[in-house]
């Protein structure tokens, strides 16, 4: 709650603050880098395993996940559909069916919320770990209005009477750069276009302060120009709120100017996890090299005419205790990639890990 | 050229949608029941003239009001000493023949013109102002009117259940109709030249029958129950053949009586009638692709 | 010659102007882009062309023949001039039919009886195999559906291929197998298309040519070299900017132009230009007179934009980091105002 009054003095996020954003990022990003592994992490997970029973047997979604997220860190966890990557974020606060069990161990500031009972859950959720998904235009009620929506999550979690919450909610909009959002607090969900509603999901996402941030694919829905505007109010909330960040996404674009840290999942195994210019500039995983080679980028491809393919097809998830799941997409492939599953191990430098048995070591252009 | 090497996995041929659906139906202890309990129906209903222990028609009056548990008698018998149990047999062929008739007139003209609202907009309005006049006349009086025209018969309680039963067929057809038609593999049938008939004969109907059959499965009981209550009224079928209403309706006169005589038919009626909606909700289940993960 | 001539082509549905005007010429054997994000209307350009709908006004040509009121009677013996690929992998196949019958069924609706070999010929020009034609579509994953849905559309040799964002729903490195297989075909096959996108970096190594579509106009089409090296309209630079580079360092280097989250509605497009309410730019003029389209640059590069002069010279919105990104924040917000 500090940081939201603390925002009151700061002119809100997205307006004509742009520039002195963007160099507050470099530095953020740079201290993040520096403690990733090494500070206290916010959010520790340890052996996340999820499996789903199906009626054609158990099917594995995660499996044996590990990675943590450092006190105002983004981390971005990438990966193609398929790759474990939503069923993590959702398992983080329980959010799951039914059908799923839950193994290993998710940390947050060193509370365990693996089995955790349902009301210390529900205090948690929404709370110290708050959630943005992907679909702005089914996530908000449409018969309350926006300022509704969002008081009423200050009122239930915080306590905050009908006006306080009011006065809260129009700061909440302004921090995400909703202009007038005096006015704007008023209007019902269908008023506001698909950007402004995914601003008003993240406002209230962080109405309660929380510690960690998970934005599944917060901007997939969206068209890039006004993607722009909702990774810039994302910069914004991490710098002024110190929320870590744990951002889900397909996209390399938006993990390149998003992220301080990324692993990389395949198959619902984490294969790679480094400092984001790291992993740009030297991708260790032979599927890590692959996704880069492969997603087109304006500017990158005038006069070469292909794009690079990753051969084959992603995996059924299901078990394969004892080999590397993307060894036979894999060029590098060697025996042992068919009957040794690679862990994470540090390869280069301390924070870089990659699970492989014959990682890339050469310079690889991109 | 790219030749991408992509192999399909070694699977399942294309009727394993189909063997899908019948496990995921097999799977579920209800439906198992309800497609017992219509299993044992149809059985007795085929094979009454056989299997029951008197011909439904017979009377022996020393044995009236006879108890359920008498020997010969198993569910008793009513005021004329006929078999409640033969009845019942002979009673299920009438209700289902009915269900059967009453579906397939219902089917017969919904399905088409609840395509044609669906796929062509400007009969759309028309056939649903066609749906509303059916949904406000009411059905007894259509029934009546139906037999005062062309006589009190089982058949004729079949045709006016079943024009009952057309507006549901076609509210359901025209919804499904609607959403299929807005897929792009219509639009690709389209673009390529297909014809309007091509279209709902090739992509929608197919793609269509799944929601049909569900319905139809729920209908079928509706039409048993609107069978009962025609016959009760003297509008179904004629004495003395039985069918599961006349039975019902009957044994009011002696229900203090012989309340079995009552009791019994009820019973099979509901029954079966809950059996066919068990069967049709399980179905609908079965066949939804979401419920995959299930 | 052109496989596709598109004159002030108009789409209303009621009073919603999803197309207002759209003028665009593919020549034969080449590949233009049409570019732009939802509600620009770029989808409804693609399926006029198809004729899945019957233009309100404008004219569309398929070599030479005006095809815009023909009935879908007289519109068959044009079958051959255009095919089309939709987006979504699960809903372009029939989950009916066999991918063998889903194939061949242009060529059954030409009275052809034995689809067998042309079938195997067209699934093994996409990377499948043969055996492919027995399986059902939900047995195959996106990339193969989408393959799939390429070899319905080419195995009648169309002379103009409607490509409907065909890689927006796959996954990056499915995508770029799309693609790849989009481009070989293309040069192989020699046919025409219009590869409609929302994302600019996939058009780059395809397109010759590149249009861009903002609510339901062209603002600027050209060449791709002009396009993605001297882009002129304010809409085009904001686009290549928004979009992020997949490079840390580069990207964050980079100042994306903050264009503000109001998309006016196609219902009451915004008088003068119909950009200038996002317009970082825009002056008085925007506002009031609606600019025309002028050709400012070789290859027939062509920009509907007041601020651009004729030689091409115009402002760089990408030059104006953060302030004008800023402002344009603030001027939209009192705009739609009053608009509301």
């Amino acid at each position: 709650m500090s940081a939201i009054s603390k925002v009151n003095t700061e002119p809100p996020a997205g307006t004509g603050q742009v520039g002195s954003t963007a160099a507050g990022t470099g530095q953020a990003g740079s201290n993040a880098a520096g403690t990733g592994g090494v500070g206290v992490p916010v959010l520790e997970v340890r052996g996340l395993t999820v499996t789903f029973r199906t009626e054609d047997g158990p099917l594995s979604a995660v499996d044996r996940v590990d990675f943590e997220v450092a006190d105002q860190e983004v981390l971005a966890v990438v990966g193609e559909s398929g790759c474990g990557k939503s069923v993590t974020a959702m398992s983080l606060a329980g959010l799951l069916p039914r059908t799923a069990s839950v193994d290993g161990s998710v940390r947050l500031d060193g509370r365990e919320l693996v089995g955790a009972d349902k009301k210390t859950l529900r205090s948690i959720r929404g709370r110290e770990i708050a959630y943005i998904f992907q679909e702005p235009m089914t996530s908000l009620n449409p018969v309350f209005t926006v300022g509704n929506q969002i008081g009423e999550v200050l009122r239930i979690h915080n306590g905050l009477s009908r006006s306080t919450a009011r006065k809260r909610s129009v700061e909440l909009l302004k921090l995400v750069g909703i202009p007038s959002a005096e006015r704007r607090i008023d209007d019902y969900p269908h008023q506001l276009s698909g950007g402004m509603r995914q601003r008003v999901m993240i406002a209230m996402a962080v109405a309660c302060d929380p510690k960690v941030l998970i934005a599944d694919e917060p901007t997939t829905a969206l068209d890039v120009t006004i993607q722009a505007g909702i990774l810039d109010v994302l910069r914004g909330l991490r710098e002024r709120l110190g929320t870590s960040i744990v951002l889900i996404t397909h996209d390399l674009g938006v993990v390149a100017d998003l992220a301080d840290r990324v692993a990389v999942m395949y198959a619902g195994r984490v294969v790679e996890t480094a400092n984001v210019n790291e992993l740009f500039a030297q991708p260790k995983h032979p599927y890590t090299a692959g996704l880069l080679a492969a997603s087109p980028s304006a500017g990158r491809h005038a006069g070469t005419h292909r794009l690079n393919e990753i051969p084959g097809l992603v995996p059924v998830l299901a078990e394969q205790p004892n080999a590397c799941t993307f060894a036979d997409r894999c060029s590098r492939a060697r025996d042992t990639c068919t009957t040794e599953q690679p862990l994470l191990t540090a390869e280069g430098t301390p924070n870089h890990h990659v699970a492989c048995w014959n990682p890339v070591r050469e310079p690889v252009e991109v | 050229m790219a030749v991408a090497d992509v192999t399909v996995s070694a699977g399942t041929p294309l009727s394993s949608r189909r063997r899908k659906v019948v496990r995921r139906l097999l799977r579920n202890p209800l439906a198992i029941t309800g497609l017992v309990v219509l299993g044992i129906a149809v059985f007795a209903a085929l094979f009454a003239p056989w299997l029951a222990p008197h011909e439904p028609t017979d009377t022996h009056l020393s044995q009236a009001f006879a108890a359920p548990g008498t020997p010969g008698y198993v569910l008793g018998t009513d005021d004329l000493g006929r078999d409640v149990l033969s009845r019942i047999m002979f009673g299920l062929r009438a209700s289902l023949h009915v269900g059967m008739l009453a579906v397939a007139t219902s089917l017969a003209i919904g399905v088409p013109l609840g395509l044609m609202a669906g796929y062509f907009r400007t009969i759309d309005a028309l056939i649903s102002r066609f749906t509303d006049l059916v949904l406000a006349f009411p059905f007894l009086i259509l029934a009546v009117g139906l037999a005062a025209i062309r006589g009190a018969s089982l058949g004729n309680a079949a045709i006016a259940i079943g024009i009952a039963q057309i507006p549901g067929v076609i509210r359901i057809v025209r919804s499904e109709t609607l959403r299929l038609k807005s897929l792009d593999f219509v639009s690709a049938a389209i673009v390529e030249g297909a014809g309007d008939l091509w279209v709902i004969g090739r992509h929608i109907l197919p793609n269509a029958a799944s929601v049909i059959i569900v319905q139809a499965t729920v209908a079928i009981p509706a039409a048993i129950l609107g069978e009962a209550v025609l016959s009760f009224l003297g509008l179904g079928i004629q004495p003395p053949a039985p069918s599961l209403g006349t039975m019902l309706a009957d044994a009011q006169q002696f229900a203090a009586k012989a309340p079995w005589a009552a009791v019994m038919p009820g019973v099979a009626i509901m029954l079966i009638a809950l059996a066919f909606n068990i069967v049709g909700d399980s179905l609908r289940d079965a066949l939804d692709p979401k419920a995959s993960r299930r | 010659m052109y496989a596709l001539e598109l004159e002030d082509l108009v789409m209303h549905f009621g009073p919603v102007r999803a197309v207002d005007g759209v003028s665009l010429r593919i020549r034969k054997g080449s590949v233009v882009a049409l570019v732009g994000e939802s509600g620009s209307g770029k989808s409804t350009v693609g399926r006029s062309i198809v004729r899945l709908l019957e233009p309100t006004g404008g004219t569309v040509r398929l070599a030479d023949a005006d095809i815009t009121h023909l009935s879908r009677r007289r519109l068959r013996p044009h079958r051959r001039d255009v095919s089309i690929v939709f987006q979504d992998p699960a809903g372009s196949l029939d989950p009916r039919l066999s991918v063998g019958d889903i194939v061949g069924e242009p060529l059954r609706l030409m009275r052809q009886r034995d689809t067998t070999g042309p079938v195997a010929e067209a699934l093994r020009r996409v990377g499948l195999r043969p055996e492919v034609a027995q399986r059902s579509p939900h047995e195959l994953s996106g990339g193969q559906r989408q393959r799939v849905s390429i070899a319905r559309a080419l195995i009648s040799s169309p002379a103009l291929l409607v490509a409907d964002e065909p890689t927006s729903a796959l996954d990056v490195s499915v995508q770029a197998s799309v693609l790849n297989l989009l481009a070989d075909l293309q040069r192989d096959l020699g046919f025409a298309c219009l590869f409609i996108t929302h994302d600019l970096s996939a058009v780059e190594y395809l397109a010759d040519e590149v249009a861009v579509m903002y609510l339901g106009q062209l603002v600027e089409q050209g060449p791709r070299e002009r396009i993605f090296g001297v882009p002129a309209h304010p809409y085009t630079q904001a686009l290549l900017s928004a979009a992020p580079v997949p490079n840390p360092v580069a990207q964050r280097a980079r100042q994306p132009v903050l264009l503000g989250d109001d998309l006016p509605s196609p219902i009451d497009p915004p008088p003068g230009c119909r950009f200038h309410t996002r317009c970082p730019v825009a002056v008085e003029k925007c506002r009031t007179v609606v600019p025309e389209a002028r050709v400012i640059g070789e290859g027939g590069h062509q920009v509907a934009c007041h601020l651009v002069s004729d030689d091409g010279t115009g402002p760089d919105v990408r030059e104006r980091p953060g302030r004008w990104g800023g402002e344009s924040i603030q001027t939209q917000s009192n705009e739609t105002g009053v608009a509301r």
